[in-house]
């Protein structure tokens, strides 16, 4: 979105990158990788020094790369229901050997391309170049093969030669689709109970042990001290576990640092967080949903925790120079609720960019920003995840960042792939119209699975609640 | 003459089974106080023990979705829609109270549109079971969700629920399930007695009745059952698979085409009353110990999740159960039977079991399609 890309960005970026290829050289040299669900106590595994990757940071970048629908119909294709969450069929159409892959001509070796790919062609005046035949002519750089769908097992199966070597060269070079099957699973559902069953079968597919963490939905803002008794139980079992799993005593002193990763990478997401309550904000709060990639694979390493010190030092120059990425002045200022539709992200952007909206609270901030002193703490920060907690805390979060960070309204997204989250937004509208007193919209959409997004109607949605809040705005004057 | 007997029986349940608000007045009539229980896997033994009715809430054959829209987009099931809608409707009007289990995402933010919607009307008493049910800490935990349920059950009836008091309901439904696992062996093997439709009828009252009372009736009609010569079935035989599969128009369609129910996987039959609870010892931790021992279940964590245990079990029920081939309902936006769908086709299949998976809905009124894919299936046994 903004063309300028400050040194803290550049960091965040490449510390995802090098979790990947890390995880990429470790599983080379033969040793464990693991796959973990984001929420996760990733302390646990750092303490061992394993390598884990995470399957929804890893179906939001496939998703991300428009290879969301072709996952998700492989996928179906092994008989799982399209109503199940888009990244969970995403991840285990990987699982399960399936690849997006680029399609090769055996022959001559090259990728056929698609001639519907591809950016129009632009002369140096920056005039799309027009055909003889009256459309645009398309740059031939920006044009892509066909994706075509592969499996890995298929692929190891075939004699070695030419059709093998081009075939494993064809799956799509992006990180999330080069990522290692797994050793090892991690599982902790207190995002969804979905994750039970989609991390059992990942240890089915794959036939690797699996380790769980149980955290049941909480009724209460507090977290009761027999919540913590259980899940603490549960990080010794898992201790034990993993000892058994990598042969190696748990190292309290590598715990720790993880731990101090974790809280600093958390209270800097916070502070980078609050940049922007500033007015006019200097980015766009979409920028956080990229970001998140970080909090989710790297919170533990002191690298993420630095790569937001980075950008936390270039937001406070941007709001000294009065500088903001945002690629429109700020009219209206909203809090985005739930996962953004991956696929669909310039679709999304588009309207709000046409009316001067910029997202300035995400969900994400609160939900991620959690820090502790101790393992009980830690315990009681890993209950509170942005779909284990009751309504009552839901609404405070949620209130709580619209208020800090000055939001006129809220958009809502009701998202097809998570039911956990979508299934008491209407009573949270409502409360947040009756406390707050800024209209909500509500669209329909996915973040997974673009089939599920409808363009027309989240414009209009839009558009609805921009009028709302000019409505709302003008009230406030007169 | 035993024939007759066990005609009118069935009909006594089925009356039952499709009338759960007269249950409900007539209770309240006693002066009871009656207990709704939402699924999965709720103590009702805890209710019980307190002097009230538990009255399982499953959805509805006859309602529709409307005012349950102010609170929930369209992709959930209508098992948890339609309880929030006759909540909402009046149709629940007379509960004393609610438990809502929380053990599948729909279930999940449903127990705080509940709570939030019968907010100073009715009082919801959460439960949140946790899902490594077997190790000790997981025993723990259960103990210590029963005891705010048994807690909260306490206000409501005003009575305290004494450790001898709960024993004596965990005898009463040992053998309320004891009781119902013959029954369903019984209609099995005497498919010529008792229909599908019956079947269910039978199963689903079991629901609605304080169990003693379903229980002198149903060992009545298994000793009749269990009288009968030996039947010579023409038709086929299946096992029935899914959350919920209690229409009787639905059911009937198996009736026309000679298709009995052997054994059934079905979270609303046979699923729950697989396992008894100790009669001796802490009465809280036989419950608890009770959930530990439930297994093979799509809602369950299996933590030998490499194997395809439930998978293979399942294939076990058929084969023993005498059956040719399994029937899977699948309940409309379930995504936990939807997620073990794929490795429950794969036992199946391993073991040459023919199956077919009918997408079903409580608000479905036409089963033409349905019913000619019931056919087609009987055709291939
Ligand atoms: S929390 Fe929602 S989106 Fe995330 S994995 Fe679970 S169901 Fe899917
Ligand atoms: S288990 Fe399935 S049918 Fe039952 S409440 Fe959950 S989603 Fe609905």
């Amino acid at each position: 979105m903004a063309k300028e890309v400050s040194p803290g960005v550049l960091a965040l970026r490449k510390v995802v990158e090098d979790v990947y290829a890390d995880a990429r050289v470790a599983k080379k040299e033969g040793k464990l990788v693991g796959w973990s669900s984001s929420k996760f106590p990733c302390e646990l595994a750092e303490a061992f020094g394993l390598n884990v990757m995470y399957p929804e940071n890893q179906a939001a970048g496939i998703a991300a790369n428009r290879d969301g629908e072709i996952m998700c119909k492989a996928a179906e294709d092994l008989g799982f229901d399209n109503d199940i969450c888009g990244y969970t069929r995403i991840s285990l159409a990987y699982a399960a050997g399936k690849r997006a892959s680029r399609k090769v001509d055996l022959e001559t070796g090259e990728y056929v391309i698609n001639p519907n790919s591809g950016k129009p062609l632009k002369d140096e005046n920056g005039k799309v170049v027009m055909g003889e035949d009256g459309k645009p002519v398309k740059d031939p750089k920006t044009m892509q093969p066909y994706t075509v769908l592969d499996d890995i097992h298929e692929i190891e199966a075939l004699p070695d030669g030419r059709e093998k070597d081009l075939r494993r060269a064809a799956i799509k070079p992006y990180r999330q689709m080069q990522m290692p099957q797994p050793d090892f699973v991690l599982c902790c559902n207190n995002i969804c109970n979905c994750m039970t069953k989609w991390y059992e079968n990942i240890a089915r597919m794959c036939n690797v042990p699996l380790i769980m963490i149980d955290i049941p939905y909480n009724n209460t803002v507090e977290v009761h001290d027999t919540n913590v008794a259980y899940v603490r139980a549960q990080f010794d079992h898992a201790i034990k576990q993993l000892e058994e799993l990598t042969g190696k005593k748990f190292d309290e002193k590598k715990f720790e640092e993880a731990c101090a990763n974790a809280n600093r990478t958390a209270s800097a997401w916070l502070r980078v967080c609050d940049y922007l309550q500033y007015k006019p904000a200097p980015y766009s709060g979409f920028d956080l949903f990229n970001h998140m990639a970080d909090v989710v694979t790297a919170r533990g390493r002191v690298q993420a925790a630095e790569a937001f010190e980075q950008l936390e030092k270039d937001l406070a120059e941007a709001v000294k120079t009065g500088k903001s990425t945002t690629p429109f002045p700020e009219k209206y200022r909203v809090m985005f609720e739930g996962i953004p539709c991956w696929p669909k992200l310039p679709n999304l952007f588009k309207p709000l960019k046409e009316h001067g909206v910029n997202v300035t609270a995400v969900v994400y901030a609160p939900a991620f920003g959690f820090v502790y002193n101790n393992m009980d703490e830690m315990v009681r920060a890993y209950y509170k995840a942005p779909n284990s907690v009751c309504i009552e805390q839901g609404v405070s979060w949620r209130e709580g960042i619209c208020k800090d960070n000055k939001v006129d309204g809220v958009l809502v997204h009701y998202n097809r792939s998570c039911k956990p989250w979508s299934g008491y937004m209407a009573e949270m509208q409502r409360r947040f119209t009756e406390d707050l007193g800024i209209p909500c919209a509500g669209f329909d959409g996915d973040q997974a699975d673009p089939r599920n997004f409808n363009e027309a109607q989240y414009e209009t949605r839009v558009q609805g609640l921009v009028e709302a809040m000019e409505a709302n705005a003008e009230n406030k004057e007169g | 003459m035993s024939m007759e007997k066990i005609e009118s029986l069935l009909k006594e349940f089925a009356e039952i089974s499709e009338h759960p608000h007269r249950q409900i007045e007539a209770f309240k009539a006693e002066g009871k106080k009656v207990i709704g229980v939402l699924p999965y896997y709720a103590p009702e033994e805890l209710v019980y023990a307190a002097g009230m009715v538990p009255m399982g809430i499953w959805g509805s054959n006859k309602k529709t979705i409307s005012m349950a829209k102010e609170y929930c987009a369209t992709f959930y099931c209508t098992i948890a829609q339609l309880a929030l809608e006759m909540l909402l409707d009046g149709t629940l009007d007379d509960l004393d109270g609610l438990i809502t289990p929380t053990i599948c995402d729909t279930l999940r933010p449903m127990s705080q549109n509940f709570r939030v919607a019968m907010k100073d009307k009715l009082p919801c008493i959460f439960l949140a079971h946790p899902q490594q049910r077997k190790p000790a800490f997981g025993l723990q935990f259960t103990m210590d969700q029963y005891q705010h349920v048994k807690s909260e059950l306490e206000k409501i009836s005003g009575n305290t629920i004494t450790d001898e008091a709960l024993r004596e309901a965990i005898k009463v439904y040992n053998r309320s399930r004891a009781a119902r696992r013959e029954f369903v062996k019984l209609a099995g093997e005497h498919p010529d007695a008792v229909s599908a439709v019956n079947r269910s009828g039978v199963l689903r009252a079991a629901w609605f009745m304080i169990k003693d009372d379903h229980t002198a009736k149903l060992e009545a009609l298994n000793a009749e059952l269990r009288a009968l010569p030996a039947c010579d079935w023409k038709g086929k035989k299946i096992v029935t698979s899914g959350i919920i599969c209690d229409n009787p128009k639905l059911l009937q369609i198996f009736d026309e085409n000679k298709i009995a129910i052997a054994a059934d996987d079905v979270a609303h039959e046979s699923r729950p009353i697989r396992v008894d609870a100790a009669e001796t010892g802490d009465p809280m931790m036989a419950l608890a110990q009770q959930f530990a021992d439930q297994d093979y279940d799509i809602l369950l964590y299996d933590e030998f999740s490499s194997q395809n245990r439930r998978g293979d079990f399942v294939v076990k029920q058929v084969k023993d159960s005498g059956a040719q081939g399994l029937v899977l309902f699948m309940q409309q936006f379930c995504d936990p039977e939807e997620m073990e769908y794929p490795y429950l086709k794969k036992a199946l299949d391993a073991a040459g079991i023919p199956h077919i998976k009918l997408g079903v809905d409580q608000q479905m009124r036409d089963f033409g399609q349905a019913s000619t894919a019931i056919q087609a299936f009987a055709d291939v046994l």
